[in-house]
């Protein structure tokens, strides 16, 4: 009698947690997208950023305010660090807002996935920066309205002083004149190690900071042509060539094998001279140093200066039950006076020239044109698969353990192993 | 698990013969009532155990013998034991098998050693005990996370730690990069671990220390032991069943590793502090592979289970 009741409890027990918890799935997706009120919901990661936030809000209040507004957009920051899980549980709920922000090279991976849909704009992307507009298989899922560049920040006096050119976009550093430059700068005693290359940086910064250094040798992350193997490419003698290059840079005292924990910091109190950073750290620097700083495009270590393309871009989701605001709200907000405000409160790159004409830094003659010279002539785009995340992981591994010593050959050959193995393991990451 | 098992060293010293057994109850009625608002007790932590964590495990499990992903256009299909073969095959996860026996091997005897001998000494009764117990137990009440933050800028080649050694020495030890090295990597990640969790376990063995009867001193005491013997034979034998939740509890908690990887070294250097759970986390957010993160987890879950299975044969009471 007293088992068969604990029987009869338990089980209830448990029905009840089931039924419980089923209800509030139900209830839950019941409320959630089709308010039909004319609002649409947009996703953004720069919660952390006030002044880049700030600029999204005011473009999406005077979007609203405007007399050709299709929807009220509403806006949804979350932290950078939990922005990404957060738009992959919502997927899974079938509960994505109308427009996300997706950092550029994840794009394939999204479209691939069926988050997102091809963008119909009425604005005119095509002179836009190149790598603002995010394309895969030939359609474009996103697009930006701001990009960054990679650059080498010095000081013009340590330049001087060492005896070492300072490099041009028209005639950039080869790789021997670099070698030349760090040991002139070595020589000078000044600093411990007088490059700081970010190498403690982790994530997403491992491939977008150093895989243009193994472009520019002449390798690669994967095998463009279908994109469906790294093998001769991110382990051939190419690559090589970067992993020992790279190394040596450690090796040869010239770099930290981790370096502190904020770069730009430590080069404007002097602990390095020659800082490889992004265009993000450039309106500090000048601040700290002033007439002092020469900005320098990257080094060309053989087939040509290479750096990173896109940013952080918008884009709109299959789910959206009101695409035709959504599209409508992107092309407004890729008004030159938009991208120019987003441009001037972030200290990154417009992404059209009529939008830098209206930011006198950005101008022609400007302090930081050289970045949208760079942007323009040595962006490469991350490989436009949606393998490139778990490129980026095993890309981001195999650079960690290079520096750490481990034998260049067999750690790209572990890289390309895992890699062609995913793609294969995802039937090709075939549409 | 672990929280069940807390209360029984108190609960068993308290009583040791277990209360009368009650009248048997004649009035069903009343029977029933107590157990409906037992039941009733039971039933909120029931639940939310049920939906949140045998449910998602029991799915997790199914989850290792598919290829599904977290993100991902393609159906899930059934792919049998791929995951494990794979996961058998990589060299990655036998390193950190061996990483995370290498660390338990050590945090477990030095960590519950080093607990035992902070809570013997604020045992005491003297003026500003709480004091103690209260920076003893400091760490522990901190996140790990920012522990392991604050260890980061110690642990570096011009760190704190390092300039210590060098003030200490006269300038002849130069402390190594600590978690740039694959040698040093994980003895520095060991040390700051013990150094958070050890107050934690310090509570536990000051509970078990009060629970022995302050009689079976005084009786030790006219019988002219030993400040050694005291402890010998009447503190050790009393600390038994304390004994087996500490050792339990830091196995687990060891085997568990991650947050201080996660934050101090990604695994690195060369693999030499990556941890089974840190791969998991790894293989199943960043490079989206959610079955082979699955499948390390199931492989982590029989791994505790037989360990804490072992430990419980080994310290069962022989009567």
């Amino acid at each position: 009698m007293n088992k068969r009741f604990t029987r009869i409890l338990a089980t209830s027990v448990a029905a009840a947690a089931l039924v419980g918890s089923l209800g509030a799935c139900g209830k839950g997706s019941a409320s959630a997208p089709s308010a039909g009120s004319n609002e649409i919901t947009m996703w953004t990661h720069n919660a952390g950023n006030a002044e880049e936030l700030k600029a999204v809000e005011n473009i999406v209040d005077s979007y609203n305010k405007s007399a050709g507004a299709k929807a009220k957009i509403k806006v949804q920051a979350f932290p950078q660090d939990s922005y990404n899980d957060s738009v992959v549980s919502a997927a899974a709920a079938g509960k994505l807002p109308c427009i996300v922000d997706i950092d550029g090279p994840n794009v394939p991976n999204w479209a691939w996935a069926k988050y997102l849909t091809p963008l119909k704009l009425d604005a005119d992307v095509s002179k836009n920066l190149p790598s603002t507009v995010a394309k895969w298989e030939g359609e474009t899922y996103a697009v930006g309205t701001y990009d960054v560049a990679l650059a080498m920040l010095a000081r013009a006096s340590d330049l001087k002083a060492a005896g070492v050119r300072v490099a041009t976009v028209e005639k950039p550093w080869t790789k021997d004149e670099f070698q030349d430059a760090l040991t002139k700068l070595k020589a000078l005693g000044k600093w411990e190690y007088p490059l700081d290359m970010g190498t403690a940086g982790t994530g997403e910064w491992l491939p977008y900071a150093y895989s243009p250094f193994l472009q520019s040798f002449g390798g690669d992350l994967i095998n463009r042509d279908g994109f469906q193997s790294a093998d001769g490419v991110l382990n051939g003698d190419k690559a090589i060539e970067w992993a020992q290059w790279f190394r040596g840079l450690a090796d040869q005292g010239f770099m930290a094998k981790k370096s502190g924990k904020d770069s730009t910091q430590d080069f404007l109190n002097n602990k390095s001279g020659l800082l490889y950073t992004g265009s993000w750290a450039a309106d500090k620097a000048r601040a700290a140093v002033g007439k002092d700083l020469v900005v320098m495009p990257s080094v060309d270590l053989g087939t040509g200066p290479k750096i990173g393309g896109a940013s952080w871009q918008w884009g709109v989701t299959s789910g959206c039950n009101n695409s035709a605001a959504a599209m409508d709200y992107l092309s407004y907000s890729l008004k030159p006076e938009n991208l120019a405000a987003v441009a001037k409160a972030t200290g990154t790159i417009p992404a059209t020239d009529e939008a830098a004409a209206l930011l006198p830094e950005y101008a022609k003659g400007g302090t930081n044109r050289i970045f949208m010279e760079l942007s323009r002539n040595h962006a490469v785009m991350r490989p436009e698969t949606p393998a490139y995340p778990f490129i980026a992981t095993e890309y981001g591994k195999a650079v960690q353990d290079i520096l750490a010593g481990a034998d260049p050959k067999t750690a790209l050959d572990k890289s390309v192993k895992a890699i062609d193995a995913n793609i294969k393991s995802n039937g090709g990451y075939k549409n | 698990m672990t929280t069940t098992q807390l209360p029984s060293p108190g609960r068993r010293l308290a009583d040791p013969a277990p209360a009368a057994p009650p009248s048997k109850p004649r009035r069903r009625p009343r029977h029933l009532r107590e157990q409906i608002s037992g039941w009733g007790m039971i039933a909120p932590a029931a639940v939310l155990l049920l939906a949140f964590v045998f449910l998602p495990a029991i799915l997790g499990f199914g989850l290792a013998f598919t290829n599904a992903r977290l993100v991902s256009p393609r159906p899930v299909e059934f792919v049998g034991t791929d995951n494990f073969a794979r996961l058998f095959a990589d060299p990655v996860f036998w390193r950190s098998l061996l990483n995370v026996s290498y660390f338990a091997v050590v945090v477990v005897p030095v960590q519950s050693g080093l607990a035992l001998a902070m809570a013997l000494l604020i045992n005491k009764k003297f003026r500003g005990v709480n004091f103690f117990r209260t920076i003893y137990f400091l760490p522990v009440v901190t996140s790990m996370v920012v522990v392991s933050l604050l260890w980061l800028f110690m642990y570096r080649k011009d760190g704190l730690i390092n300039e210590l050694l060098s003030a200490a020495s006269f300038g002849l030890i130069n402390g190594p990069d600590w978690l740039n090295d694959p040698a040093t990597a994980m003895p520095a990640i060991i040390a700051l671990s013990i150094w958070q969790a050890a107050g934690f376990h310090m509570i536990i063995w000051l509970a078990g220390l009060q629970s022995i009867s302050g009689e079976l001193y005084e009786a030790a005491q006219l019988d002219g032991a030993s400040r050694w013997h005291q402890f010998r034979y009447v503190t050790w034998p009393g600390l038994t069943h304390t004994r087996t939740l500490v050792l339990v509890t830091i196995t687990i908690q060891a085997l568990g590793l991650f947050d201080q990887v996660s934050v101090m070294t990604q695994g690195g250097p060369l693999d030499s502090t990556t941890t089974i759970i840190y791969e998991a986390v790894r293989s199943g957010f960043k490079q989206q592979e959610t079955s082979y993160a699955s499948a390390i987890s199931l492989v982590f879950f029989v791994l505790v289970l037989l360990i804490s299975a072992v430990q419980r044969y080994l310290t069962r009471e022989k009567d």
